[in-house]
């Protein structure tokens, strides 16, 4: 079942639209759980999950109890421009929660979503990472609300749990707001921006199923892919570019990383020379790693979960 | 006058950014000043580019304090201004959200870091800034209310208003909070537009700064003695908002007295040229903001008022 979470008319003759996908049964006596997307418009990896939850949902509708909100495009104005943030504003979209539901476009669009939301049992936002940054599927949880999302986590499919405090700025997100309004939510980056990963997206899938599990929502098939590491275990290396140049990666195994493993080089076109070689500061996993080839001196080359 | 380099940073293709700052008098951290951090703030620019030339000449006649020292940094992101952007191309981040910095960290918040080991310390900071909405504003002194502003420190540049404001979650990251933060006493100056220069509004600017400085003590510049700014709070500023969206025609600017029942501005239907909605004023007051693009969105904030304030 289809319907607006909000409409709103543009300047010229169009209006805008935030959609959502219902998928439901045994009325409102079950759970239910959202699944929201593409906050950001450079993000696409939660089409295919959006996609494929929805399709398994409606075959096997016989397994499911309860309902399953999808908002597959949050910014769909980005999404069709190749916009990150929403296209005419400054800020980013996912730091504009609460929103405000007298205010402009983004502000109500913002509080509409979280209106919309309100009394789910469990949020789950799926981002893709950005176009610089590649992700390995991992779910992202802030210390102050860990508790109450963690076994949710552990069952997504993801190969991470990170756990980072929480800072001032991450307040407006949705994760957080939602959070702080008594719904469980966490967020999932996998992959990376302008990309669909299909391997990532069926493993997310399936994660969702067993989540759903958990919730006494789903007694179909669901699949257990992974037990994730949990960052609170193990140190995090960042490893950022030392000078300006195009990026280079070398290494293929994110999983199976050795102390002194050549993980990329930055190379220089004009002189052709090697500027840096990069190597992996202690065994481990590399959860994210560069994708776009130009960096500046300080740009993010991996992030490393030691082992 | 002496030319410092601030931060500089290697580019893969592009000449090495070097962000420079001009020194006045030698000594005591007086006062620094901050230009644009986004590539369109270009009035912006053009003040303190104005600044420079005149407390050359100021310097050059023997009229600024030997011992207090004063540094203007008239541009820090010249990186996207050459290429008309506001902000960081590459990723799209504002600098003035990234303070105090991480020296270590990615490129903005790696700039911000080499400006901040540079600004602070100092007894006063101004930085020429605009808004994340945009649009224009009465020339006014801004500053976050950190629990350390001043407004009466405020009331000495002169200008109209002192605007106060209560910081959201984003702006911990501007050079004003973090400025207040580490015990500078910190103002933002708001002047008209942003990417057009008006020299009026520039030059009301320029003279705020110097009469700042000259009752500071830090140099001596014979100007006017200015307003008793109105000190006002943020929330207390009435948002007026189209009720509908389309082609927008503005009938008043910033700073103009209205009265109720008096249209402010029309939205025109964009494809049948109709008037859709006519902007009634809710009440008489002084317009403090206004939307100065040809477009609007249903909802969006037009005006900004104060209301039942007269001139
Ligand atoms: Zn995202």
């Amino acid at each position: 079942m289809q319907g607006n979470v909000i409409s709103m008319r543009l300047p010229v003759g169009e209006a805008f639209h935030i959609r959502r996908t219902r998928i439901a049964k045994d009325g409102s006596a079950g759970k239910r759980l959202c699944i929201v997307t593409g906050i950001h418009g450079d993000e696409f990896e939660g089409q295919y999950i959006a996609y494929a939850l929805n399709r398994r949902l409606q075959e096997q509708k016989e397994h499911l109890h309860g309902t399953v909100d999808i908002y597959p495009a949050v910014n769909p104005l980005g999404m069709e421009s190749n916009n990150r943030g929403f296209p005419g504003y400054d800020l980013d979209m996912n730091r504009s929660f609460p929103g405000n539901p007298e205010g402009d476009l983004v502000e109500r669009a913002a509080a509409a979503l979280i209106q919309d939301i309100m009394g789910a049992d469990l949020c789950i936002d799926l981002h893709a990472s950005n176009i610089f940054i590649r992700e390995i599927p991992q779910a992202r949880l802030s210390s102050n609300y860990a508790d109450s999302v963690m076994e949710y986590a552990k069952s997504a499919n993801v190969d991470f749990i990170w756990v980072s405090e929480s800072k001032t700025v991450l307040e407006a997100t949705l994760v957080h707001t939602l959070n702080s309004l008594s719904v469980p939510s966490f967020a999932i980056e996998m992959g990376v921006g302008m990309r669909i990963t299909k391997e990532y997206g069926d493993r997310i899938t399936e994660g969702i199923l067993r989540i759903m599990k958990k919730l006494g929502m789903w007694d179909g098939p669901a699949l257990e892919l992974t037990v994730p590491l949990v960052s609170s275990e193990h140190a995090v290396y960042m490893i950022h570019s030392q000078s300006s140049g195009i990026f280079l990666p070398v290494t293929e195994n994110f999983k199976e990383l050795y102390e002194g493993d050549l993980v990329g080089e930055i190379i220089d076109p004009f002189e052709g020379k090697k500027k840096q070689e990069i190597f992996a500061p202690c065994d481990g996993m590399i959860f994210s790693m560069r994708e776009y080839p130009v960096v500046y001196e300080g740009s993010l080359i991996a992030r490393i979960l030691a082992m | 006058m002496y030319k410092e380099l601030i931060f500089s940073l290697d580019m893969p293709y592009r000449e090495k950014m070097k962000i420079y700052g001009y020194r006045f008098g030698y000594g005591e951290r007086a006062a620094c000043i901050v230009g644009p951090t986004r590539g369109n703030e270009v009035q912006q620019l053009y003040i303190c580019s104005q600044l420079i030339r005149i407390l050359t000449a100021l310097e050059r006649n023997g009229d600024i304090h030997a011992k207090k020292e004063l540094l203007v940094i008239p541009s820090v992101n010249h990186f996207s201004a050459n290429i008309e952007k506001r902000f960081w191309e590459l990723d799209n981040t504002d600098i003035n959200r990234m303070f105090p910095g991480d020296a270590n960290g990615e490129t903005t918040p790696r700039i911000a870091a080499g400006i901040f080991e540079r600004v602070k310390g100092y007894q006063y900071g101004i930085q020429f800034a605009s808004f994340h909405t945009p649009g224009a504003f009465i020339p006014h002194v801004r500053m976050m209310k950190t629990g350390r502003q001043s407004e009466s420190l405020a009331n000495l540049f002169g200008l109209p208003y002192v605007l106060t404001r209560k910081p959201d979650p984003f702006d911990t990251g501007t050079l004003n909070y973090n400025w207040q933060l580490s015990g500078t006493n910190a103002f933002s100056v708001y002047a008209g537009m942003i990417e057009q220069i008006n020299e009026t509004v520039a030059m009301q600017a320029v003279s705020s700064v110097l009469r700042f400085l000259t009752r500071m003590g830090i140099l001596k510049y014979n100007c006017h003695s200015g307003y008793i700014s109105t000190v006002i709070e943020e929330n207390a500023l009435f948002s007026i908002r189209s009720d509908c969206s389309g082609i927008y025609r503005r009938l008043k600017n910033p700073g103009d007295e209205v009265h109720f029942g008096e249209v402010l501005a029309q939205v025109i239907d964009p494809f049948e040229g109709e008037i859709l909605s006519e902007i009634i004023s809710p009440s008489d007051g002084i317009l403090f903001f206004a939307h100065t693009k040809s477009l609007v969105k249903e909802n969006g904030v037009i005006y900004q008022m104060i209301r039942r304030l007269h001139e």
